[in-house]
């Protein structure tokens, strides 16, 4: 979001001028998951329960988008060997 | 024809071509939308009529309906209005046309059926244009001119059209109506919906919602954009009065009536001393009398508001600015405050190097008659009182037992 629209140029009625993919949403977290490949064992248990859609197959591993991840930390919660740990962000 | 305000409205909307009408019934606006589903029943309409069960669902059809490009109207009084607030932010912030009778009537506790403009004053600040009717013929043809005025270009924004509960929408008066050709004519038709750019489409798309077009309305905006589309509202305001007056001159040459300049409407004020302020159905009363003491030769004059939001600060400023007591008459109050009309107008005047005194007179609450009688002995009393050229307490109450 560096350029943004003012009054004028804004479509009006509040409609949405950009797809929502546009706005990233990961800056709201405080806590990010980091998964340790050495514990995973690639059960996708952490992409079917992220609400957030931020976990994605990459054709080898789940790995995490973090323009989207919030910090929920479901996925971590979900996986069953432990192998996803929340470390603060900054 | 001989109808009552609310029979009025319901023929001005089945000639509108009104795709939807979602509605509840409340007293006294019920017979505006027993008369609509009566012939949306014996199919003399094509429109689609949404019974719902409570006002806030009647709001919330229209927003649904009016997103997707349908011309959509509903009514409601007091409580109902209080029920349907938190959507009203949301018609008009999605710059939704919908036009809305709000036939007037005071807000409980202690509940009361009768009118005034309390619930009118509720929707102040939520966007929505609001126009006020003096008798049943400028009711039938304001409702109307609402359609025109909500969907032009340069507006966009929900109208509310009050008429006084009982005082309106109760009483017979003769009116005169257009043929319906000449109303769909005037209207051009059904709703035509503005366009609108937006970067994911190549070219500019219709404003409304249409899965083969997809656009989403109203989504999370938080401090990065919710101000500037707060100010577009704000601005869009600002086209307002061209637009009533342009449409109030169309009307005039359609039927041979208009209702001042649409905007505000001054009688026999250009030498007053005394100029009374006022909204909807009590104007008419005060009108009487003003004719009725001008022929005595006292300078008071009357100034009938019809449009109460947006505010016409600078046509306020010049019809009364040579006045030197203005008395605002209101049909409402802001316990801890003093009446909203009574704001505005004192907001209006205050730029003026030599400003008129102001005097706020609340009247007719809960439907309290305002007989000819108490307006002519407030305004002798007013004479007096410039006289002496004190005018204390500001606050008045006209009609109330001590
Ligand atoms: S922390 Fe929450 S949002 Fe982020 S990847 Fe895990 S489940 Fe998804
Ligand atoms: S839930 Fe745990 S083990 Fe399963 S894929 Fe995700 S990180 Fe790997």
């Amino acid at each position: 979001m560096s350029q943004q629209a003012g009054w004028r140029s804004l479509p009006k009625a509040g409609v949405t001028f950009r797809l929502s993919t546009d706005y990233k949403t990961g800056d709201w977290r405080a806590l990010k998951p980091v998964i340790d490949y050495n514990k995973c064992t690639k059960c996708m248990l952490c992409w079917l329960f992220c609400p957030d859609m931020a976990i994605v197959w990459d054709g080898e591993n789940v790995v995490v988008n973090y323009d989207y991840c919030k910090g929920c930390g479901i996925c971590a919660n979900e996986c069953p060997v432990k192998a996803i740990s929340m470390v603060p962000e900054f | 024809m001989t109808v009552n305000g609310d029979e009025a409205v319901a023929y001005a909307v089945k000639q509108s071509l009104v795709d939807v009408v979602a509605a509840y019934p409340i007293t006294p606006q019920t017979i505006i939308v027993e008369k609509f589903s009566e012939f949306v029943a014996d199919g003399e309409v094509k429109t689609e009529f949404v019974p719902v069960e409570s006002e806030h669902s009647a709001m919330s059809a229209c927003v649904g309906a009016a997103a997707a490009g349908a011309r959509a109207f509903t009514a409601t009084s007091s409580q109902g209005l209080a029920l349907m607030v938190e959507i009203l932010y949301i018609a008009s912030a999605l710059r939704l046309p919908i036009v809305m009778a709000v036939v007037n009537r005071a807000l409980s506790a202690p509940i009361n059926i009768h009118n005034d403009h309390s619930d009118a004053y509720l929707m102040r600040d939520s966007g929505w244009i609001q126009l006020f009717a003096e008798n049943v013929q400028e009711a039938y043809d304001t409702t109307i001119q609402a359609f025109k005025i909500a969907e032009d270009e340069r507006v966009l924004l929900p109208v509310a059209v009050n008429l006084d509960g009982f005082f309106l929408s109760h009483t017979l008066e003769n009116i005169y109506m257009l043929p319906d050709e000449v109303v769909h004519e005037f209207l051009g038709g059904y709703r035509k919906v503005s366009k609108v750019k937006v970067d994911y489409f190549d070219e500019e798309v219709p404003l409304a919602l249409n899965p083969a077009r997809p656009l989403s309305f109203g989504n999370l905006d938080l401090y990065d954009y919710y101000f500037e589309h707060k100010v577009q509202q704000v601005e869009a305001m600002k086209s307002v009065p061209e637009v009533v007056r342009e449409v109030n001159e169309e009307w005039f040459k359609l039927t041979g009536r208009r209702y001042g300049d649409g905007i505000l409407d001054p009688f026999e004020v250009e030498d007053a001393d005394v100029v009374l302020v006022g909204m909807g159905s009590g104007v008419g009363t005060m009108r009487s009398v003003v004719r009725r003491l001008r022929k005595e030769g006292l300078k008071v004059g009357l100034v009938k508001l019809r449009m109460f939001r947006p505010f016409p600060f600078k046509e306020v400023v010049e019809v009364l600015k040579n006045a030197k007591v203005v008395a605002v008459m209101e049909k409402g109050v802001s316990p801890g405050s003093y009446g909203p009309l009574f704001l505005e107008v004192n907001t209006a005047l205050y730029d003026l190097k030599s400003r008129p005194a102001l005097v706020n007179y609340v009247y007719g609450l809960g439907g309290r008659d305002l007989v000819p009688d108490l307006v002519e002995g407030m305004i002798r009393g007013l004479f007096k009182e410039l006289e002496k050229g004190v005018f204390e307490p500001k606050l008045r109450y006209l009609g109330v037992r001590e």
